[in-house]
């Protein structure tokens, strides 16, 4: 028998005036699985995070985690109820040092840490990304990948069942690149779910069991990797109806 | 409790101990600045409890306070002037819960005109009830002196004091912290930022209302338009401001100077406060935006800055 997915979303819709953002959406990620969402700009990627999240609520449609909706929660239930995430475009907390900004994670994430735990962790996840060292820091003297991995780490700290990332590996140079590949790679074989939105193909081939296409609010396509990049009404919706 | 912890903690025991002292000089002039001091102080500590970590501006604190000296009024003469102070904090505390559930959703604009529009709104209802019942005021009569007033207001300010310091070190502090750094990631964290917001403000309330029930008795005589006047509000603002809201101690430092200068003003040149206040909130957000505590950890950075180079 197949498990329950961790995340499902049906029929998943959201409306801002007259613009249909996300239409009639669906998938589901199963336990352990990374799962890209791709598409052109404006497709309605980052809203269908911000649905998840709860940063905005669908106009119609469920989005269930480990079976249970989560659909007309706040953002804040969502999160304790062990979804985390980053924002495409980075969100520090400006007045705290590196250590802190995890530990908000940490503090009221989806277990509950306080003190001596709560610092612990917050350093574990630190050594995760590769920032221990800065753990005294204050905020304004990183560099941005470094702000992009203290996000990642005050993610990881709330210890979610699933992880959203907003298009985390944009706007860094190619050594950066790589190392942020390598970064999520050991997050995957953590065994760690991710929804992961990005448009770097590099990433999406090496990183993502299965992908989910949408264009103009609509999937398109899902599969793996190869078979989505290779499918004709992606390379149509990437490309722009003129060029095809 | 570190050592540091300890030796704050006594300094702070002795100062309060000192300034007890000071009816026992027995001159009445320092006495009363004494008392508008200790009740600045507690409004303005307790004010930037809640609005230095979150930047809402609130301009509620005249009409929490009014409503702490209508309830030590009104209830004087039937009940013990002990059981009235709760009552008042409680009074207090309710109505910034349902000011706080109402507003603190908006955005900081709209809040700090709802609380400047609120301390309105109560004197209005306040005095449209003492129209009904043919009363102009209320007689707040006690046998309480001058310095049972100032002691009173001590012993609130180191409960105010106590308190924020528990709340700094605690979770609830940090969240205060986080959802005044951003609120979007304080909520994707799994902060409850409405409730830590409407906690904060509740304990800015009830403290405000206190405040203005220790004083009534010094009014002796209470009308709405004193116990309500919106210029406390914008006195208490501008204060721990110029203090700064960084520090727990920041208002009090604020609180001391501008009491002082304020008796100049209001002695020499009693028409033109209002005129002089709002002068006083311009030169202070300009020139010192975070207050004399900003001033003074910029100063140390300097002089850090001097040594490493020398
Ligand atoms: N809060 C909002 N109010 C109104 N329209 C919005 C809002 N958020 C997004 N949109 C619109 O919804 C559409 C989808 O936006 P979204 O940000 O989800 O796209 P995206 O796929 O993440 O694009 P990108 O790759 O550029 O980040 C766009 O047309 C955008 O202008
Ligand atoms: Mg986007």
């Amino acid at each position: 028998m197949r498990q329950a997915p961790v995340l499902s979303l049906r029929g998943a819709t959201k409306r801002f005036g007259g613009l249909v953002a996300v239409d009639q959406l669906g998938f589901d990620v199963a336990e352990h699985q990374v799962m890209g969402l791709i598409g052109p700009n404006g497709s309605g990627k980052s809203t269908t995070l911000n649905l998840i999240s709860g940063a905005l609520s669908p106009t119609s449609g469920t989005i269930a985690l480990k079976g249970q909706p989560i659909t007309a929660l706040s953002a804040r239930a969502i999160a304790r109820k062990g979804v985390s995430r980053t924002f495409q475009l980075v969100r520090m907390l400006p007045s705290m040092t590196v250590l802190e900004n995890v530990m908000a994670g940490a503090v009221f994430g989806h277990r509950r840490r306080w003190g001596g735990s709560a610092e612990a962790h917050a350093i574990a996840m630190l050594e995760e990304v590769g920032m221990a060292d800065e753990a005294g820091s204050p905020i304004g003297q990183l560099t941005y990948i470094d702000t992009k991995r203290l996000e990642l780490a005050r993610a990881l700290a709330g210890e979610p069942e699933v992880l959203l990332l907003d298009e985390w590996l944009a706007g860094l140079n190619p050594t950066e690149l790589e190392e942020g590949i390598a970064l999520i790679h050991r997050l995957r074989d953590e065994g760690r779910t991710i929804v992961l939105v990005e448009h770097v193909m590099d990433a999406i081939r090496s990183l993502c069991d299965a992908c989910v296409v949408m264009s103009s609010g609509k999937k398109i396509a899902e599969g793996t990797p190869e078979e989505v990049l290779s499918d004709p009404e992606v390379i149509r919706a990437y490309l722009g109806d003129d060029d095809a | 409790m570190t050592a540091r912890d300890w030796q704050k903690l006594i300094t702070a025991a002795v100062l309060l101990g000192i300034a007890a002292l000071l009816p026992l000089t027995g001159n009445a002039y320092w006495l009363s600045l004494g008392v508008s001091v200790a009740m600045y102080t507690v409004l303005a500590t307790s004010w930037a409890l809640f609005s230095g970590p979150t930047h809402y501006i609130s301009l509620a604190t005249a009409a929490f306070f009014g409503v702490g000296t209508y309830v030590m009024g009104s209830g004087i003469e039937v009940m013990p002037y002990w059981t009235l102070l709760p009552l008042a904090a409680l009074a207090g505390g309710l109505l910034a819960a349902l000011v706080g559930l109402a507003t603190l959703r908006l955005s900081g604009v709209y809040f700090v005109i709802f609380t400047l529009g609120l301390a309105e709104m109560v004197r209005q209802c306040v005095t449209w009830y003492q129209n009904q019942t043919g009363h102009k005021g209320t007689y707040v009569l006690t046998e309480l002196t001058e310095a049972d007033i100032y002691w009173q207001l001590l012993g609130l300010a180191a409960l105010v004091y106590l308190a924020g310091w528990a709340i700094q070190r605690s979770r609830l502090g940090f969240a205060l912290r986080i959802i005044g750094d951003d609120e979007e990631v304080a909520a994707h964290s799994g902060i409850n930022t409405a409730l830590v917001k409407v906690a904060l403000f509740v304990v800015s309330g009830l403290v405000a209302a206190t405040v203005g029930a220790i004083i009534a008795p010094r009014y002796v005589y209470i009308e709405p338009a004193t116990a309500f006047a919106p210029m406390l509000s914008f006195q208490v603002v501008i204060m721990a401001l110029l203090g700064g809201t960084g520090r727990l101690w920041g208002p009090l430092i604020g609180v001391i100077p501008f009491t002082l200068l304020w008796e100049v003003i209001s002695a020499s040149f009693p028409n033109q406060t209002t005129l002089l206040l709002g002068l006083c909130f311009l030169l202070i957000v300009y020139v010192l935006p975070k207050g004399f505590v900003g001033l003074m950890q910029r100063l140390d950075l300097m002089r850090q800055g001097r040594e490493a180079f020398a």
